[in-house]
């Protein structure tokens, strides 16, 4: 009997979810949905591939009049982020997208924003980073960001990067957070393909979502100084307050996610969601698209009747240490497939599941498998070969645990070698 | 004098060197400006020495982001303003340094000025990275040494001229550009004021002095601040998309030996085989004198 989504939460006293309009839409147009019904007072969009679908339907509806905000075309990304930082600072709703080689350049900024607490929300539509240049999902270009204080939530479908921009304006804005929010969806996998989503009604969304108020804000009324300049007396307490309020975002997006099911009836997890992990001895653990694929391998397996369960880690930071521990630790293989890998290291989600199953009672085995690297699919076939290594790690005992190439093609390594003639 | 510096809007006590001239523009700037602004400060001299936690001079909502985004941050203030319906009572003001602007800043503000945004960016221009310690910015004049322009025996000081900022900003087609310097205060604070009655984006350069990164005795900044004007090495002008150019005459120039003589920055142009590099430096004055039509 394969046990469904075991960590909803059932039972929750509510009045009637809102209604929605149910259609097919590419998943870039249910983000930009998603952003006008948050009302934005600024925008800024630098172009890059493959999240310009969103600041392009974002601008038609600006330009036809039915969102009224200022959307700034900005010079760069680095640009972007400032221009949301400025606005934010000044208490206006702001929000940017962008990918790859943006995310990297808008670093810099977003440290900045997290360091003073300005609670703006950016798409990270995951595109690999060069070189070698490439368009397909890979999770280096926002994973690159962890240290940032950035809290980055990851997305398995169109539904879901709906739901979650309209949460993460809410975790954003809370005054035990104050911290910018990046929702992660990868790349033409999730932007580019067309989905049935619920989308809902601006009423619904203004009830569950009230206006931006801000704790501190840029006003001759009250003149303030933003953005000091600390030293050895007082740096610690800053990153201090940054890491509670980090912290504090852990409740707060379980909450929120608890009230958006209230509000809405979609529920896609808090900090993780674990699926028919409840007797698992193999559990796979991932982020976005991936994850959904995962869905169906599960049923599969369990259908030939394999103890095979699953955990997605649908918030990266802040990391849910505790929450891993408590599901991967029964298990007797754990599989992380990771979309990045930090070289000279492992896989970033890997080393990061391992770090969390260190305080843990029981230490199951766990393999870092690099799946869907730089776009390539994950089929149920690859799933079915992960779960025969799992299989064999077990049996072997761990003896051959070490970073997995999947599909990697040795055909294309063997290339001859020329000499630069000298 | 408590009393005195109540209403200030640029407080004393912060940590600017004597005879600091960015602080004289700070202050003369606010006083022309009034209250009703918010202040973008690119990281620099200006940051570091009015803002260390727990502290402020700044009587004005205040916010420092990085060193080359101010421009950036100023057009998302500007933007909200605008949202909040606020655009025509509060003025937004960048102040940066000839580092923050000329060289790392520079892709920020010229996306701010082609972007329209109603901002008055300030470069207090000292000619150098001096909150670093004094290395050569592309506001450095020729024949100028700095830590990383360094004169020697093979070697004059830099090499290139100043990069002439203004220009660029009014290629942008922007409605108001000009120079000022802290050597005349009150053409300063006219040009604020002309400025933020100014719809847009504008430019404005005010030409500071910097005693320890150029050598000169801290007493002697608005003297050497005038010398600047007065050889005709820094143009005193306003000008603008639709405004003729219009310079402030310097009657007869001094010789730029002068200006020179007072600065340790330009002590080897005085050494052995230097007439040449100083003829250089008279050509930039007499360049600027016929172009501006100084006197």
């Amino acid at each position: 009997m394969v046990e469904q989504n075991v960590s909803k939460p059932t039972g929750i006293a509510t009045a009637r979810p809102a209604r929605g309009v149910t259609s097919i839409m590419e998943g870039s147009m249910a983000v930009a949905r998603a952003v006008k019904a948050c009302r934005p007072d600024v925008i800024s969009a630098y172009p890059i591939t493959p999240q310009t679908h969103i600041i392009e339907f974002l601008a038609q509806m600006v330009a036809d009049g039915e969102l009224d905000a200022e959307y700034i075309r900005v010079d760069s990304e680095f640009s972007g982020a400032s221009v949301i930082g400025g606005a934010s600072a000044t208490g206006a709703r702001a929000y940017t997208a962008s990918s790859s080689q943006g995310l990297l350049l808008m670093t810099e900024v977003i440290y900045y924003l997290a360091g003073t607490r300005l609670p703006v929300v950016i798409t990270g539509a995951n595109r690999q980073v060069s070189a070698p240049i490439s368009l397909q999902p890979e999770h280096h270009d926002s994973q690159s960001l962890r240290d940032s204080g950035l809290i980055q939530l990851y997305v398995e479908s169109a539904q879901e990067a709906y739901d979650t921009h309209i949460q993460a304006f809410k975790i954003a804005e809370d005054h035990r957070v104050l911290l910018p929010v990046m929702v992660c969806m990868d790349g033409y996998i999730l932007t580019h393909v067309f989905e049935p989503v619920t989308i809902f009604d601006q009423a619904a969304v203004d009830a569950f979502l009230p206006a931006f108020d801000p704790l501190h804000y840029l006003s001759p009324q009250r003149p303030m100084t933003f953005g000091p300049i600390a030293d050895e007396t007082n740096s610690l307490e800053f990153h201090f307050l940054i890491q509670q309020a980090i912290d504090n975002a852990r409740g707060v997006i379980s909450e929120v996610a608890l009230d958006f099911q209230a509000a809405f009836g979609h529920y896609h997890g808090g900090l993780i969601d674990a699926y028919c992990t409840d007797d698992a001895e193999i559990v796979l653990v991932a982020m976005g698209s991936t994850v959904s694929t995962l869905r169906e391998a599960v049923d599969q397996q369990r259908k030939a009747g394999q103890k095979v369960g699953l955990v997605k880690v649908r918030c990266f930071r802040p990391f849910p240490d505790e929450e891993l521990r408590l599901v991967l630790q029964t298990a007797r293989v754990v599989c992380v497939l990771d979309r990045a890998l930090s070289l000279g290291s492992q896989g970033i989600l890997a080393g990061e599941v391992k770090a969390a199953l260190y305080d843990a009672e029981q230490h199951p085995l766990v393999l870092g498998l690099l799946a869907g690297y730089g776009g390539r699919e994950v089929t149920l076939e690859t799933v079915q070969q992960i779960v025969e290594r799992a299989r064999q790690a077990a049996e072997s005992c761990g003896s051959q645990v070490g970073l997995d190439f999947i599909g990697l093609k040795p055909e294309l390594l063997d290339l001859p070698r020329t000499t630069n003639g000298s | 004098m408590a009393a005195r510096y109540e209403q200030a809007l640029f407080t004393p006590g912060h940590r600017a060197c004597p005879g600091c001239a960015a602080s004289l523009a700070v202050r003369t700037i606010l006083q022309a400006s009034g209250p009703d602004v918010i202040i973008v400060n690119a990281t620099g001299c200006v940051e570091t020495f009015t803002t260390p936690y727990g502290y402020s001079p700044w009587g004005v909502p205040f916010i420092h982001p990085l060193f080359e985004n101010a421009a950036a941050v100023a057009s998302g203030v500007e933007a909200a303003l605008k949202k909040k319906g606020l655009a025509d009572k509060v003025k937004v003001i960048v102040i940066g340094g000839d580092g923050g602007t000329l060289d790392i800043g520079m892709g920020s503000l010229s996306g701010m000025f082609e972007r329209g945004h109603d901002v008055l960016y300030i470069c207090y221009d000292n000619e150098a990275y001096m909150n670093t310690g004094v290395q050569r910015s592309s506001a450095t004049p020729v024949g100028a040494s700095t830590m990383t322009s360094p004169a020697g025996q093979a070697a004059w000081g830099k090499e290139q001229p100043k990069k002439n900022l203004a220009a660029i900003a009014l290629a942008h087609g922007i409605p108001y550009v000009a120079t000022a310097s802290i050597g005349f205060p009150k053409d300063l604070m006219r040009k604020v004021r002309k400025a933020l009655e100014i719809h847009g984006p504008k430019y404005l350069d005010v030409h500071s002095p910097c005693p320890i990164g150029w050598g000169f005795d801290p007493a002697r900044t608005i003297e050497v601040a005038k010398l600047a004007i007065q050889t005709g090495l820094i143009p005193l002008y306003e000008t603008g998309y639709d405004l003729p150019l219009k310079s402030r005459r310097i009657g007869t120039p001094k010789p730029v030996e002068e200006y020179l003589r007072l600065q340790t920055r330009f002590r080897h142009l005085f050494e052995n085989g230097g007439r040449q590099h100083i003829a250089a430096v008279q050509a930039v004055a007499d360049e600027n004198i016929r172009k501006y039509g100084l006197v």
